[in-house]
């Protein structure tokens, strides 16, 4: 088994071929920039293969059930519009959530940052005397690292939904919100539980029945000895103090009703004020995330029930850089996210180099908005150039795919060209920069016609480099970006402006 | 009708052949061209790679240029790119706002209410969908993002090259899947955006056509060179092209891959 140590480690030789990635320090910032951690992903032709596999399962499995919908739009909408109520309103609707939790019996506790989350959540299975925690797959928590930061402190959490659990045993990160093994096959899987997973049978094939049997077994061990459990929350209802937990597989059902205590890390923007506010989200997120009509499992709990479920609640209200993204006019609507994961399966960036190469646990479109905001405008205040969340919101070609599939609209296209422009802002007078130079220039000669012409009559004089073909196959750096795979038209000899204006002088 | 040609700034220096056919085609369906010498270009580059404040003067420029569609001097703006348009509909007049020229923006919104992209001037507003074209050759279509997602032209480039005499359509695979251009990304992440096109020429190469059209020759470029490169045989026409083509005045195919400006 795994010990997680919390810090960047060199691993055994024999660890491999499993947990290509020591785990960071920074959840939401490790790794390399963008261009290069993408680079070394799209040699890995393993992954490759897995990744287009499972992203067009799941993409054409939403679009059938999402197209059943008839008033679809209308439900995106009343989505996005619930959400922005929440942002507007957060305030109040915290202190009414809290107010609901504590008068059923729960216990709310405000974390500004990772580290207040981690300490209160070992504080708390400590107080029960507890070295081992379950825990139902959550965001949040991958967020804080609370894995790494509970094993520091001698607690061992184990993840039991069965995707995070390959990914815990082959000490690896996840690279998918609802499928954090996206990268992985089921070959892979089989090794990786024959070598990492206690009480694995030694004929175990990679049939997917037999590995979950596996898993099963693994799990319902520690289910029944967990005396504490860690989750994180879908939603989280103001008015009532409800908490719901959305899922597949019924491991997160165990972890909620088997142990004593709960304890729920909920990022502060998971809100919605109403119940029946939860009818609008319960029909977007599993046919966008899972492409199912309904998902199998959907635990709500409000408070403590005598007799029934854990007799402790605890309720982490996580800030974590929260409240600065909601100070951004535009970038604030990155907080609607539900984390449906649609936005991953349907990038084409996404699907050829995965989500390790985002360097966060936030990958893909929502990643690249997502994280930047929450570690720090890129630029200013973080490493600049030099913090590889920097590259991140340039990680696109802004093909709008994600927009289009997102339950709660949020118009990432729209939000990444801001956090461009942010960046650029930063950086201004910082150093010396070929493209900005070049788009200084373009914008002389692009905001009158007489120096365009100009520029186009300059162009022009280069037509003849293209030879017979009309391009070049050859560029020097960084033109050589481009020519790398593709040719390149040259000017054409005479401009559509010269050609319309000699048109006009004939006549 | 009077209609004002915004040529896109690419395709003014590197393709004259596509808005050349754009008045070709116009022209042959009854209307004026006017081609408004004071444009340049969109400003769509400088947004997109976050240079906002040198996109300004280039917005101002192009604004300025067809304000007048505004007052009825012509009745509509073309233009033969979905990005272009969707740039002018839903990028210039919120650029404007942000730096506080909030006269701009709304002259940019009058002037944006009367642009459109090549497709729907031809089947919204000039209610056409049979052009009277004739273009023996077997073609693909790629339908790019922007004209898509942004513009939502949906099937009206297909319906005007169904109308084709001669045409034989054949279907792309994984159509609306991005090509990997994305400007600027084509070099700031030059691997997976090279990764993306070899995926989309496979896919063009795979319906065996002889052409590959688009209503954006900013794509055209993108899989053209790679279909250029790849030294595939398979030319990359804009629609344009294929539509102002006819027995009379046929578009010939090119000897390589794009078209070099004819002297019509
Ligand atoms: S941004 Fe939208 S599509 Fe992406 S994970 Fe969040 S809710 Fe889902």
């Amino acid at each position: 088994m795994s010990t997680f140590l919390g810090i960047p480690r060199r691993r055994e030789a024999d660890d491999e071929p499993f947990g290509p990635l020591p785990h960071p320090h920074e959840p939401l910032r490790w790794g390399e920039s963008f261009p290069r951690a993408a680079k070394a992903a799209l040699g890995n032709t393993q992954l490759r293969r897995n990744l287009a596999h499972a992203t067009t399962t799941i993409r054409d499995k939403r679009a059938r059930v999402v197209a059943e919908v008839p008033d679809w739009e209308a439900l995106r909408d009343a989505g996005s519009a619930v959400k922005q109520q929440v942002l507007a309103e957060l305030p109040e609707l915290l202190a009414r959530l809290e107010q609901s939790v504590t008068e059923r019996g729960g216990v709310v506790h405000w974390a500004r940052d990772a580290d207040e989350a981690n300490r209160i959540v070992a504080q708390i299975a400590e107080a029960k005397g507890a070295d081992e925690v379950v825990k139902i797959k959550s965001m949040a928590t991958q967020e804080i690292g609370l894995n790494e930061a509970l094993a520091a402190r001698g607690i061992a959490a184990i993840e039991t939904d069965l995707a995070e659990l390959i990914v815990q045993l082959a000490d690896d990160m996840p690279s998918h919100f609802l499928v954090p093994a996206i990268h992985r096959n089921r070959t892979e899987i089989r090794d990786i539980f024959l070598a990492r997973m206690a009480g694995a049978p030694a004929d175990l094939s990679d049939a997917p029945r037999e590995l979950a049997t596996a898993a099963r077994e693994h799990l319902r061990r520690k289910f029944l000895s967990a005396k504490v459990a860690v989750s994180g929350a879908n939603f989280g209802v103001a008015d009532t103090g409800t908490v719901a937990v959305v899922e597949s597989e019924g491991n997160g059902r165990m972890c909620l009703t088997l142990p004593e205590t709960l304890v729920t890390v909920m990022g502060i923007e998971k809100l919605v004020p109403t119940f029946t506010d939860l009818e609008v989200f319960l029909q977007l997120l599993p046919r966008s995330s899972t492409g199912e009509r309904m998902n199998p499992y959907t635990s709500l709990w409000t408070g403590v029930t005598p007799g029934d479920g854990p007799q402790e609640f605890h309720l982490i209200l996580l800030d974590n850089g929260r409240t600065k993204v909601l100070e951004d006019e535009v970038g604030r609507a990155a907080l609607h996210c539900i984390r449906c994961s649609a936005c991953l399966n349907v990038c084409p960036v996404y699907e050829r180099v995965g989500g390790h190469a985002y360097g966060s646990v936030y990958p893909g479109p929502i990643g690249a908005i997502l994280t930047p905001q929450l570690t720090g405008p890129s630029g200013a205040q973080s490493a600049g150039h030099d913090d590889p969340n920097a590259s991140l919101p340039f990680a696109s070609t802004l093909c709008g795919a994600c927009y289009e599939v997102c339950p709660v609209k949020i118009d990432i296209p729209s939000i990444l060209v801001d956090l461009r422009a942010r960046a650029v802002d930063a950086d201004r007078g910082r150093l010396v920069d070929p493209v900005a130079a070049a788009m200084k220039a373009a914008s002389w000669a692009m905001s009158d016609a007489g120096r365009f012409a100009g520029a186009e009559r300059a162009a022009a004089l280069t037509h003849r480099v293209g030879g017979k073909d009309h391009v070049v196959r050859r560029l020097p750096y960084p033109g050589s970006l481009w020519t790398g795979s593709r040719d390149l038209p040259v000017p054409a000899s005479r401009s559509f402006r010269r050609w319309w204006a000699d048109r006009k002088e004939s006549e | 009708m009077r209609i004002a040609l915004a040529a896109t700034c690419i395709a003014d220096t590197l393709f004259p052949a596509a808005p050349q056919a754009v008045v070709r085609l116009l022209e042959r369906l009854g209307h004026e061209v006017v081609f408004p010498a004071g444009q340049t270009c969109c400003g769509q580059m400088h947004v997109n790679t976050g240079y906002v404040a040198e996109a300004v003067p280039v917005i101002r420029n192009h604004v300025r240029t067809f304000a007048p569609v505004a007052d009825g001097e012509w009745d509509a703006v073309v233009i033969p790119s979905g990005s272009c348009t969707g740039s002018v509909r839903h990028q210039q007049a919120m650029v404007a706002r942000r730096v506080g020229l909030d006269e701009l923006a709304a002259t940019a919104e009058a002037v944006a209410a009367r642009t459109f992209e090549l497709s729907e001037l031809l089947v919204d507003v000039l209610g056409v969908t049979d052009v009277g074209a004739w273009f023996p050759h077997r073609v693909t279509y790629h339908p790019t993002c922007h004209s898509l997602r942004m513009v939502h032209v949906g099937d009206r480039p297909l319906r005007l090259l169904r109308e084709v005499e001669g045409l034989d359509l054949v279907e792309l695979p994984a159509a609306e899947t991005c090509c990997g251009f994305g400007g600027t990304f084509a070099f700031k992440n030059a691997d997976v955006s090279g990764a993306m096109l070899a995926d989309k020429t496979a896919n063009v190469r795979a319906t065996a056509a002889d052409v590959l059209t688009a209503g954006d020759m900013s794509c055209l470029m993108h899989i053209g060179g790679g279909l250029s490169r790849q030294r595939s045989g398979v030319r990359a026409l804009h629609l344009a092209e294929i539509l102002a083509s006819t027995r009379e005045d046929p578009t010939p195919l090119p000897a390589a891959t794009f078209s070099e400006m004819t002297t019509a």
